[in-house]
């Protein structure tokens, strides 16, 4: 055979044998084939993804038309985009953790509704699950994602350092003036800061959420439509934050690196699920957190597990969830994320799984805050309300700005997104 | 049908269809066919889907698609942000391109001349090409902070550094210098390059003629290097176009939109906004930038390319 004619024959031989391969796959998908499901997760910590293999090992055995359950790892920095990215390009797990990306999910239909499916299921005990903690992830009375983790913040204190500055904390009257006033004794005397607001970074700026609060702010409406990011309150609480940066310097400004479990300050908000990053290496307390003028007030950070309503094995997917989240299991998660039951809610259950915090502990900053504790309401588009939001709140660090101005632009920027442009 | 007749070890085509044109035009198209296999799977067909995905709002967690028409072409032009972008970009790329060529030319012409250690320096000022672009950009995340060891130095000289990733001006000078320090050497090695294919009987004739070193640089070295600065000159300003990490690690394109280049917006819009309409409008913008670019650059070149004509 001539060379260009052995070329057109394997070229013609290479085309039918992918042709061929392509009906072999389209032929093998069939429904009774056995499934394997994928759930996308944010936590790489070795503990829970192994609690979370034993569970899924243990369903598998009960359920032999489930072949696997692989958990994937995402890196919580990019978790929404990536899992954006996948959704692109058709290939969405088919369940995910889902946090401030949840309104929008449930809005354009992508997740699996979950009620009537854990009604059905025997010995899940629906009701125990807390109201309070699935309005985030409900919509007209059906549940989309199971709120496995609701953490509400704390103060951590680094009892060291405070000692160390001749300060002393008084946790039944502690205020924001006073830890305000604290810190800064603390940074005089030891050059560490006083108090951060982890997570906020001068870049996530809702997590200031944890302060604002205390003056009775939130940054848009319930209905998540309309900005207050210029309210009266709004503007006090940035007044104080703005003071405490430029005037007292009991928190440190742009630029600089700082972590309250690694010892570097002397007061933290953080969730309570973050007690898992204390080492040992000072005598730390922890305590709701302080009160502002607007008095005593909670404040929550939650994660849910969701089904996506898209994918191929939509009924297997709920219904290993309706496993993973019942009665049982809900317990063993417990040990890493404060529960959603009421049954699992009291510092005496919680202490036999959490190997941080006391029963004492656990009652203050878990059981009695969740009973009362605000969330800020969702909004649609929440990467974008962030994006934009940052951008605008940026003048707002130096010595010199003016914080009614500056909150008064952010409301600027962010109401046409609120309102979808 | 088609005979063919073995001639001394070569195959022949003595038929009428495949005649030794046509066989050498098939070879020639099977040649190239990997190439342009690539081509089209990795650029003709994502450059055709982003404008199919400009003229659509895709809805990526269910998979609908509906057709807008030019509506995301009308927002590129009213956004209000867009100017903002499009100055960023000019200064960053700006920025980049000379500081990268003038450096690059500056440090070969130092190494040409020999000197001792030249090959250290010459390893020390490339190896930056290699790290990989997030890890370098990390560490000098560290070194910019405002308790970093930048600060930290220049405090032991009794100088009060800025925040330098915290204010408009340095955070884009700080993008800049990071972009140029990791990506000079090479510029540098392909300016060592040319300078050592200069012959030497021209310098030789040039200091017979009593030219002093500026018009040697100016008169011989430069114009016999002008086809090496055409395509450092692309090189630059299409990577500067591109670059991504070094404004998503160090400043997150802030403060405000002061570093937010065109492709950190695009990026923005598209993943993190889930917008992927207007990110493939905005990005085909992008391509449009670079494409009229490189084509003025590109017919430019008849005017001070030395090669050419």
């Amino acid at each position: 055979m001539r060379p260009a004619k052995k070329l057109m024959a394997s070229l013609a031989a290479a085309g039918v044998i992918a042709a061929l391969s392509g009906c072999g796959a389209a032929g093998g998908s069939e429904d009774s084939a056995p499934v394997a499901l994928r759930m996308s997760v944010w936590t790489s910590d070795e503990k829970q993804l192994a609690l979370f293999d034993s569970m899924a090992d243990e369903y598998i055995a009960e359920h032999p038309e489930v072949e696997s359950v692989t958990f994937e790892s995402l890196p919580f920095a990019d978790y929404n985009s990536t899992l954006t990215t996948q959704a692109a390009g058709g290939n969405a797990p088919d369940l995910a953790w889902v946090g401030d990306i949840a309104k929008d999910l449930i809005d354009s239909g992508a997740l699996a509704p979950l009620t009537e499916s854990f009604e059905a299921t025997e010995g899940y005990e629906y009701d125990d699950i807390l109201p309070s903690v699935t309005e985030s992830f409900s919509q007209d009375g059906e549940l989309y994602a199971y709120p496995f983790s609701n953490s509400p913040f704390a103060l951590y204190v680094n009892e060291d350092l405070i000692a160390q500055a001749g300060q002393t904390v008084d946790p039944a009257t502690l205020s924001w003036e006073d830890v305000d006033r604290i810190g800064a004794a603390v940074t005089q005397s030891t050059g560490k800061p006083g108090y951060i607001i982890r997570d906020f970074d001068f870049s996530g700026w809702l997590s200031l959420a944890n302060l604002w609060a205390g003056w009775g702010a939130q940054p848009w409406s319930d209905d998540g439509t309309e900005c207050t990011m210029d309210s009266p309150e709004m503007v006090e609480a940035f007044q104080f934050f703005h003071d405490s940066v430029y005037v007292s310097g009991a928190t440190p400004g742009p630029g600089v690196t700082a972590d309250f479990f690694a010892g570097d300050a002397a007061f933290t908000t953080a969730q309570v699920s973050r007690a898992s990053l204390l080492d040992g290496s000072f005598q730390f307390e922890i305590y709701p957190l302080p009160t502002g003028p607007a008095g005593e007030y909670g404040n929550i950070g939650q994660a849910g597990m969701a089904a996506f309503a898209g994918g191929d094995h939509v009924e297997e997917a709920t219904d290993f969830l309706a496993f993973m989240t019942n009665p049982e299991n809900s317990a063993k998660l417990a040990q890493f994320f404060p529960p959603p039951r009421q049954s699992l809610l009291s510092g005496d259950e919680l202490v036999k799984v959490n190997t941080k915090l006391s029963a004492e502990q656990l009652d203050r900053v878990v059981v009695d805050e969740l009973a009362d504790v605000s969330a800020t309401p969702p909004v649609t588009s929440p990467a974008e309300v962030t994006s934009v939001g940052k951008t605008a709140l940026d003048r707002m660090w130096s010595p010199d700005a003016d914080v009614a101005e500056v909150l008064g632009s952010v409301c600027d920027a962010i109401e046409p997104v609120l309102q979808g442009k | 049908m088609t005979a063919t007749s073995t001639d001394g070890g070569r195959t022949r085509a003595t038929g009428a269809y495949w005649t030794l044109r046509r066989r050498d035009a098939l070879a020639g198209w099977l040649f190239i066919a990997p190439q342009l296999l690539g081509v089209i799977v990795f650029v003709l067909l994502p450059v055709g889907l982003a404008v199919w995905f400009s003229l659509n709002e895709w809805n990526v967690f269910t998979g609908s698609m509906t057709f807008v028409g030019g509506e995301n072409y009308d927002r590129a032009l009213t956004d209000p942000s867009i100017g903002a972008v499009l100055g960023t970009t000019a200064i960053f790329s700006g920025g980049v391109v000379v500081l990268n060529l003038s450096l690059g030319l500056g440090l070969a012409v130092l190494l040409n001349r020999r000197i001792p250690g030249g090959g250290v320096f010459r390893t020390l000022f490339f190896s930056p090409v290699v790290i990989s672009v997030v890890a370098w950009t990390l560490v000098w995340g560290f070194l910019l902070q405002d308790n970093g060891a930048i600060n930290g130095l220049l405090a032991l000289v009794g100088i009060d550094g800025p925040n330098w990733l915290q204010e408009g001006p340095t955070a884009m000078a700080s993008v800049i210098v990071t972009q140029v320090i990791r990506s000079v050497g090479v510029n540098m090695v392909l300016f060592l390059a040319a300078l050592q294919g200069v012959p030497g009987d021209l310098y030789e004739a040039a200091r017979i003629d009593g030219a002093n070193p500026r018009s040697i640089f100016l008169r011989i070295t430069l114009p016999l290097i002008s086809p090496t600065l055409l395509l450092t000159g692309i090189l630059t300003i299409v990577g500067s176009l591109q670059a991504f990490a070094q404004v998503a690690v160090l400043t997150e394109g802030g403060p405000e939109l002061s570093t937010t280049v065109l492709v950190y917006y695009v990026f923005q819009q598209a993943f993190e906004f889930s917008d992927i309409g207007y990110g493939a409008t905005l990005s085909l913008m992008l391509l449009l930038f670079v494409l009229i670019l490189t084509v003025v650059q590109w017919q430019l070149r008849r005017k001070w390319v030395f090669y050419e004509d």
